[in-house]
């Protein structure tokens, strides 16, 4: 059992009472809410004729169904209209801050709680959503809930939760140029697998991690969740510190020096123990690929698909299954399979250091013929942010489609959508089946770099090969 | 198609009825439920649409559209069941088709939690002894299962399996406790007194230094 772990020192501070059937009441801190997941639980909390327990440590935004061309309203989509509305009306009854759209903070839940401040270190963070693992990059315990939960959430501010165990895994030296913090997250899950992280949260420690910045450990963070782990962190450090400081809900003053000296003490003890812990080598990953269709099986991008032998017995029928759904050859190098759409947004990778990453290797250059590109960011701060700097005219100038904030192609709930057999390079987090739009649309996973290279060569491209 | 069932309530102890036999690992929410069918604000609509892709793409050959499935409530899956996206859509859609109980290897987190939250059970066994409980269910799809959750079962005329269940959830289903909100809300002292003694919520006096 671990202790003296970041995770249990904050799962200690929210403990409420310990629950007949083992589980735990945890207080939750911060509960994020959007458009998707709430609508019935707000439905359920008031057939029992209950209230939101704490409306000041409720947020929402809207984010998934919002178009990403037009967005004025009412929205083209009678029923994406009725669930902002919805939303809309049960933040007014409840009297929850809503940041809607135009109010200069909308966007990808997991962009802008971070962004706002909202997102601290030690915190409880709960939202029906299953990439809020995101906000573990602030040392923050951050999963996602179903819509019961959210209920649950709503009506007491707590969860009943059974304690994880904790997984360290250290990440030695640093990652080259032109790999990023997606390319070392795909390598680990591809190296352990989808499911290795059920039952864990994982923390990632090492000089590798040390090094990232807050937006590369939110990528990071963001996706231990399609490796099974329910919630991924990084210890607080002065990177998190400085990139806090000045945030509209980030302490001030003389609160700021007690936050920094509290946020400090929470950090994993030197003498801290861990379920396990498990070994990487940050320079000795490539740029990472997927080629199937799960978020583990992905490649070096100076790879080829794997072929059935090389695989473990237990991973082969999935293989199969994802040769004929992408059509692809075992054994086929990954570089040079043709894109057809190139998608740089998502709450994986839709924040400015991604934008700029992607515009490096857009500037100067042209989207090949017949590709569909286009960036969406992941929330208006973030926008306003990239067109301050120009990004949106380089990437207007190379031919991507600049567009307005949300979670457009990284599932289909909105206009943005595969179409057909249509194969994308995407910065997203997931290619499942059927998951960006069409039941057959196809899905590459990879770093925003990674995908402006596919952009402007017209396939599936080692960034590093570009000079950029 | 428009089937009434009695969502589960109460004690849950025993699920009788026919199984389905769903096999794959890595069966991911999207495919149980696509995003398109998201864009609702109540579950009411989701039983029929229920894997809708993967049954478009198998022409009335999908376990769940075979008419001998038809009314089943016991689903055995394989390995890493319900992974992905946190939609409670899934096992919405799933119990609103008719399931009241699961068995595979192993589920996701999130989609398990999701399943409690609405009184499903669901069990565990080994990957060899679920695929033989599958091969046995496929034999003859029109017998009548029992899933027990005071002995650990499942069982029929066909034979005799014993699944695992882990101790907290099959107590809180076992004694109607699922429903987790009434035990959070009888807490509020507790929580009240949790909630003031949080630094985040106290202008970051800890009563170490700065009290
Ligand atoms: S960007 Fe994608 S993964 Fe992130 S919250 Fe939106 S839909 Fe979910």
């Amino acid at each position: 059992m671990s202790s003296g772990t970041l995770y249990d020192k904050v799962w200690d501070l929210h403990r409420v009472a310990e629950l007949s059937g083992g589980s735990t009441q945890l207080l939750i801190g911060l509960h994020l809410i959007h458009e998707v997941t709430s609508p019935q639980a707000f439905v359920a909390l008031e057939d029992k004729g209950l209230k939101v327990r704490c409306p000041e440590r409720t947020v929402a935004t809207v984010d998934h169904i919002v178009p990403t061309t037009n967005q004025a309203r009412p929205f083209a989509d009678p029923l994406a209209e009725e669930m902002l509305s919805t939303l809309e009306r049960n933040c007014s009854k409840h009297q929850i801050v809503l940041n809607g759209i135009g109010s200069g903070r909308q966007g990808i839940v997991h962009v802008i709680a971070p962004e706002l401040g909202l997102t601290q270190p030690g915190m409880t963070v709960a939202c029906g959503d299953s990439h809020t693992s995101t906000h573990g990059a602030f040392g923050a315990i951050a999963f996602g809930i179903g819509t019961s939960q959210v209920r649950d959430v709503l009506a007491s501010q707590s969860l009943a939760m059974n304690k994880l165990k904790v997984r360290r895994l250290w990440v030695d030296n640093q990652l080259s140029p032109g790999v990023f913090a997606k390319d070392l997250i795909l390598h680990v899950i591809r190296s352990l697998g989808v499911k290795a992280g059920v039952g864990h949260a994982y923390e990632f420690a090492g000089p590798a991690i040390d090094a990232l910045s807050m937006e590369e450990r939110m990528t990071l963070c963001n996706m231990a969740i399609e490796g099974g782990a329910r919630c991924g962190y990084v210890n607080p450090d002065q990177t998190t510190f400085d990139y806090l400081e000045g945030r509209p809900y980030a302490p001030s003053g003389e609160a700021w020096h007690r936050a920094m000296r509290w946020w400090r003490s929470l950090a994993s003890n030197a003498d801290a123990v861990f379920d396990d812990e498990l070994r990487f080598d940050a320079a000795t990953i490539a740029p990472t690929v997927t080629w199937g269709i799960t978020p583990g099986q992905g490649i070096g991008v100076d790879e080829q698909v794997p072929t059935p032998e090389q695989l473990d017995p237990a991973d082969r029928p999935i293989a199969e299954e994802a040769y004929r759904y992408m059509d692809l050859t075992p054994g086929q190098a990954i570089a040079g399979v043709p894109v057809d759409v190139c998608f740089i947004g998502s709450c994986t990778n839709g924040r400015l250091s991604d934008l700029k990453a992607a515009a490096a290797v857009a500037r100067g250059r042209q989207v090949a013929a017949g590709i569909k590109a286009f960036v969406v960011p992941g929330s208006e701060q973030v926008a306003r942010a990239a067109e301050a700097e120009g990004l949106d005219q380089v990437f207007r100038d190379a031919g991507f489609e600049w567009r307005e904030p949300g979670c457009s192609m990284c599932l289909a709930m909105n206009p943005d959508r595969l179409e057909g057999r249509q194969i994308s390079a995407s910065s997203s987090n997931r290619n499942f089946k059927g998951r960006q739009g069409s039941a057959s649309g196809r899905t590459l996973l990879m770093s925003p770099a990674m995908v402006a290279a596919a952009a402007v060569t017209g396939h599936v491209s080692d960034v590093r090969l570009l000079g950029v | 198609m428009t089937q009434t069932y009695d969502f589960p309530h109460g004690l849950i102890t025993k699920i009788e009825g026919r199984a389905l036999v769903l096999r794959g690992d890595d069966i991911d929410t999207d495919r149980i439920i696509p995003a398109r069918f998201l864009k609702c604000v109540s579950f009411e609509a989701l039983g029929a649409q229920v894997f809708a892709d993967d049954r478009k793409e198998l022409e009335g050959g999908h376990p769940f559209d075979l008419p001998a499935h038809q009314g089943a409530t016991i689903l055995v899956v394989n390995d890493n069941f319900g992974c992905g996206s946190s939609r409670e859509h899934a096992p919405q859609a799933l119990m609103r088709w008719g399931i009241r109980a699961l068995i595979g290897v192993s589920f996701a987190e999130i989609f398990y939690g999701n399943c409690l939250a609405l009184g499903i059970p669901c069990a565990k066994a080994s990957q060899d002894q679920v695929r033989a409980l599958q091969d046995a269910m496929a034999q003859d799809p029109s017998a009548t299962w029992t899933f027990d959750l005071e002995t650990s079962s499942c069982s029929s005329d066909l034979g005799h399996w014993s699944m695992e269940v882990d101790p907290g959830p099959r107590d809180m289903l076992l004694s109607g406790r699922w429903d987790a909100t009434g035990q959070l809300l009888s807490r509020d002292a507790e929580l009240q007194s949790t909630l003031d003694r949080l630094p985040y919520l106290n202008g970051f006096c800890t009563n170490t230094a700065d009290t």
